[in-house]
């Protein structure tokens, strides 16, 4: 499959997931009874998420010039599987920084904190790499040979995240209502672990 | 076990739980002022269509003796699908039991059997003291952050009091909630706003003036609390504080609005210092501050000193004492208990400033001894005390005892316990369920009530 469809398709993966962005959009829109809000908030929080993807790239990248090639896959997988595991273990428990009064900045603030703790970028990275790896002629890493291919994936991926993020904040939003939780909210946590884990595998082996 | 949808029981907003299906069961906790025997929690079959209402169905006992179980709460509830930190895929499944005299924690499993319930950990009070610095446990919230309790003495058992949180799947003491308590000392009665990220905490006293009783002077002397704490629930910083004033003694229960778009509640002070008179205020935003306003005052009513315990008899007359107050799931009933004259309260407070009388019934009371259609002696004592409200506002369910040692203060004779429940009517209105009189066994005293699935001041919600 195309490295650009998988990326696209992972953002979509990472949109669909409530905990990354679209529920909190239309929980302030419900709260400040403003449509207006809900599409406010998708801003910062595909920024947040971009920008936590983007500090993940570059330091594969920027490590990837200092050691080898197949040291840093079985590095990447290996905190792909630490990820995984740590989260299959202590879950959703963390400190919560951002509450419902929160502006715009905070709303980014939180997404960032989000995909980061999350492991979004990292979930990226096997597929960024033959990516960056491909657009230099020696395929090798380089900081200039990867920054446009980088920035192109990310910013793929951050289109389709907020695609799909939008997408389902209006439809809950618009009609599906809040009912819709309690049925259609399955837990992607789970399957976010094993999506992770998975990914941790294919780079190890 | 991985569950791949939210707990049932779990609803994103006020105005759906109000559609939950009607309880089966109660869990009440049960203790023996003596201390002699164990303390337990009690299950309750509250099915009116089952052959065994109104009945204690089951009990599971707690390890050791002297406990006082009190307040208690669920694990997880419907705070876990909030979108900032949501964690949906939670059971609700344990309660949280602490014991406010031994400040032990009991973790107590309601499956597979609700009927059956069993001790799934005990947090002995040493460790509480080591990682948290408490000790004396009163309530527990499940919240954004895992589950708070709060405890009405440091590890001392002097002041402060506080909070301190517990991981909801370990059950593992975490420590201290406040990053900076400002003022704050004393402690009783926490809840927040979830939708201003606001945390109210207020006052009672130190162990020290509450376990062997009240003192009539540090109360004349209005030593005990009377202030709120505003915090700001994230970054845990204490933020604002009100003083009710001098007159104003144990400021209590809070029971912010569960709409999370409104910014007001309401909280019970006990007793006036003036006229004997409780009262109950509602807080709310002011510009950019908290404000309180006091919009419900309940007389003292003149009575026979013969007839009154040794604490009352010079003033001839029975203080209200609001021990306790529930807010119904829509906001728009107030139910206020007055554990001295044996009333039961309901108030509209559409108008969280304006509240009109809709109903009142008397049990119990330190003078009228007020009875119950399914009562045997005709002749009650305790009065209306921890009041609980099912999550449809149709039914409520009420204990009589407030705490071990400050019940004989005002019932000398003793207190048999009981339980009882009201049905509300379509537009308010209350009455006694004829059929729900359950008269507690020997030996052990009534507090608490929790329902099955969650009730009016278990849950908090981040959506309208």
């Amino acid at each position: 499959m195309s490295p650009w469809l998988v990326l696209a398709g992972l953002g979509a993966f990472h949109g669909l997931n409530p905990a990354m962005g679209w529920l909190f959009a239309v929980a302030l829109g419900l709260h400040r009874e403003s449509r207006r809000v809900v599409w406010l908030s998708l801003l910062p929080i595909a920024l947040g998420h971009a920008a936590s993807v983007a500090v993940v790239v570059a330091a594969v990248v920027a490590l990837g010039t200092i050691i080898d090639h197949e040291a840093l896959q079985r590095l990447a997988g290996l905190l792909l599987l630490g990820w995984a595991a740590s989260h299959a273990v202590f879950g959703h428990r963390h400190r919560v920084r951002v509450g419902m009064q929160t502006g715009l900045a905070g709303l980014g603030a939180w997404s960032f904190l989000m995909a980061t703790s999350h492991g979004a970028g990292l979930m990226l990275v096997p597929v960024i790499i033959p990516l960056c790896l491909a657009a230099t002629p020696a395929r090798e890493l380089t900081a200039a040979g990867s920054l446009p291919v980088s920035l192109a994936a990310i910013a793929l991926h951050m289109a389709a995240m907020l695609a799909v993020t939008a997408t389902i904040a209006a439809i809950v939003y618009e009609w599906l209502g809040l009912a819709f939780l309690r049925r259609g909210w399955i837990n992607l946590d789970t399957l976010w672990i094993i999506v992770l884990a998975a990914t941790g595998l294919n780079l190890v082996r | 076990m991985v569950s791949w949808r939210p707990d049932p029981s779990f609803y994103p907003s006020p105005r759906l739980a109000a559609k939950a299906p009607a309880e089966r069961l109660a869990y009440v906790a049960s203790f023996d002022p003596e201390r002699r025997k164990p303390d337990a929690i009690a299950v309750v079959d509250v099915d009116p269509a089952s052959s065994s209402y109104a009945q204690i169905v089951g009990q599971v006992e707690m390890p050791n003796t002297g406990d006082e179980l009190h307040h208690f709460g669920w694990n997880a509830c419907s705070s876990c699908l909030c979108p900032n930190a949501p964690h949906p895929h939670m059971e609700r499944r344990y309660l949280v039991v602490p014991g406010l005299r031994s400040s032990r924690l009991h973790i107590i499993d309601t499956r597979p059997d609700p009927r059956k319930p069993t001790i799934a950990r005990v947090i002995e009070p040493e460790e509480i003291a080591e990682k948290a610095r408490y000790s004396r446990l009163h309530t527990i919230h499940c919240g954004p952050e895992g589950i708070y309790v709060n405890a009405l003495g440091n590890a001392e058992g002097k002041e402060p009091g506080g909070i301190f949180l517990l991981d909801p799947v370990s059950f593992d003491v975490l420590g201290q909630w406040e990053m900076d308590r400002g003022p704050q000392k004393l402690a009783y009665d926490f809840w927040w706003h979830l939708g201003h990220d606001t945390m109210v905490t207020s006052e009672w006293g130190t162990p020290d003036t509450f376990e062997n009783g009240l003192v009539p002077e540090v109360l004349l002397s209005s030593k005990y609390g009377r202030r709120l704490h505003f915090w700001d629930l994230h970054t845990r910083k204490h933020q604002q504080e009100i003083d009710f004033g001098e007159e104003h003694q144990l400021v209590f229960e809070l029971r912010p609005a569960h709409d999370p778009r409104k910014a007001y509640g309401f909280v019970g002070c006990v007793i006036s210092l003036k006229d004997l008179s409780a009262s109950i205020w509602t807080w709310y935003r002011e510009g950019t501050k908290w404000a309180v306003r006091k919009v419900i005052e309940i007389p003292a009513e003149p009575a026979d000193p013969d007839l009154l315990p040794p604490v009352l008899k010079g003033f001839k007359a029975v203080a209200p004492l609001v021990t306790d107050i529930d807010l119904s799931m829509d906001d728009r009933y107030l139910y206020v208990s007055c554990w001295g004259t044996g009333d039961m309260i309901q108030y509209d407070v559409s108008d969280p400033f304006k509240p009109v009388e809709t109903g009142r019934v008397r049990i119990g009371g330190i003078v009228s001894r007020a009875s119950h259609p399914a009562a045997k002696n005709g002749h009650l004592n305790g009065g209306p005390q921890m009041v609980e409200i099912s999550r449809d506002g149709k039914r409520v369910y009420f204990t009589n005892s407030l705490y071990g040692a400050i019940d004989p203060q005002f019932y000398p004779d003793g207190i048999d316990g009981w339980m009882v429940k009201l049905d509300v009517g379509e537009e308010g209105g209350i009455r006694f369920d004829d059929r729900f009189f359950v008269d507690w066994p020997k030996g052990h005293r009534p507090h608490q009530v929790r329902l099955e699935g969650g009730d009016c001041s278990s849950d908090s919600y981040c959506y309208p």
